[in-house]
């Protein structure tokens, strides 16, 4: 097998992913426990290969807990909305499918911001262009243009969050020049 | 409720009661949306958005009823098991409505997919494909 | 306290998996119906939850993962199936 080997810091996270479900299944944090999960995560990630995630090697735990909250209060935002609209508007809520062009064009990124875009607020992720990462949206209530730069405006602000998050070096420095220009 | 029983139990007591009353009502407008929106694409945002913050809510009550601190890493995989996993039946759901066309146009104020479609089907010569993407 | 939550969330519940059941029968399309299907798979789970929370236990944990996991792939299945039947009389 003529595999790329990946170093073990790239499959890091992916390790301690595995490990913490293995403790939270047994619900059991104690370090043989937890050894003994380690040991099977790496036997699984040899067995079970995976293409790696192009992880961007760098994590801002400073900006993610902020986007965390913000997040989680976008969640909150979004089901009373779709309560209100189903409440009041009902049947004559109209809708639109806009197409937002990301700025980033790592698998990662595309990814995470269509996850996070489909619990926020009023947004659903019909289709997605990989190879130009254009993610064609459906905005429940977007009545007219105002509305749909807004949606526009607010999902390419979620991706400049994730990726002052995650980004590699060089999609941070684009994007810090387009604000700063 | 006297001042007197005001313990930390019963201040626990009470955010997990209205933590898992909202958390139901949150299950009621998923189904309400479900009954009152018109097209698929709107259901789909009823189906999947309330799901998530009552399931949140649920979850949290149960953290604040246990109280013993080993369940929350469970109640957290759990979650997390239900943030990436939502949006992706979502989005299956919503392409495949897309394409085999259950959506109402007049229901859209502006639908920038359609010309992407129309034009990627007139250069493969195919009449309806709306494969724009990846051909899995 | 946690038998006035009980109940009213038994009635809330219960009226939200009426609302889904309705929107099986009636669903216009075969994505509806699953759509519907997933949201009582959620009210079901949602019914275990509160009924771990009310009663201080942690049985069914794993059964409501293993509820909320159905539904993904459920979902995903149908879908997927839904796409490929539309394709498939062009090709002929």
């Amino acid at each position: 097998m003529s595999r790329k080997r990946i170093s073990l810091r790239q499959e890091l996270p992916l390790l301690v992913w595995l490990v913490v479900v293995w403790g939270a299944l047994w619900r059991d944090f104690s370090p043989g426990n937890l050894l003994f999960g380690a040991l099977i995560a790496v036997v699984v990630a040899r067995l079970f290969y995976l293409p790696p995630v192009e992880l961007g090697g760098r994590f801002n735990v400073l900006r993610a807990v902020p986007f965390a909250l913000m997040f989680l209060a976008k969640v909150v935002a979004a089901s009373f909305q779709v309560l209100y609209l189903a409440a009041a508007k009902g049947p004559k809520v109209v809708s639109a499918v806009i197409a937002v062009p990301l700025r980033s064009h790592s698998d990662l990124l595309v990814t995470a911001t269509g996850h996070v875009t489909a619990l926020i607020p009023g947004s659903l992720v019909v289709e997605v262009d990989r190879s130009t990462s254009t993610l064609y949206i459906h905005g429940i209530n977007v009545r007219n243009a105002d509305d749909a730069a807004q949606l526009r405006k607010d999902v390419r602000d979620t991706e400049a969050g994730l990726i002052r998050i995650m980004g590699t070096k060089a999609e941070l420095s684009a994007l810090n020049q387009e604000v700063g220009a | 409720m006297n001042p007197e029983t005001l313990s930390g139990d019963t201040v626990i007591d009470a955010v997990s009661a209205v933590f898992l009353v909202v958390g139901a009502l949150m299950s009621l407008a998923a189904a309400v949306g479900l009954l009152r929106f018109p097209d698929l694409m709107t259901r789909m945002h009823a189906a999947t958005k309330p799901q998530v913050l009552g399931l949140f809510l649920l979850l949290s009550a149960l953290g604040l009823q246990m109280r013993t601190w080993w369940v929350w890493p469970v109640l957290v995989v759990a979650w997390i098991f239900q943030l990436l996993t939502v949006p992706v039946s979502a989005h299956m759901v919503g392409r495949a409505g897309y394409r085999t066309k259950h959506l109402h146009p007049e229901l859209l104020s502006t639908d920038e997919l359609e010309a992407v479609v129309q034009q990627a089907a007139g250069t493969r010569g195919f009449t309806d494909d709306d494969e724009v993407t990846d051909r899995r | 306290m946690m038998q006035l939550v009980l109940t009213v969330t038994a009635v809330v519940l219960s009226l939200a998996a009426g609302g889904a059941i309705i929107r099986i029968a009636r669903g216009p399309s075969l994505l509806d119906r699953v759509l519907a299907a997933d949201v009582l798979l959620a009210i079901l789970g949602a019914a275990l939850c509160i009924d771990m929370a009310v009663n201080r236990h942690l049985n069914n944990l794993m059964l409501l993962v293993a509820v909320s996991l159905i539904g993904f792939v459920g979902s995903v299945t149908v879908a997927r199936f839904v796409a490929d039947r539309r394709e498939k009389p062009r090709e002929s």
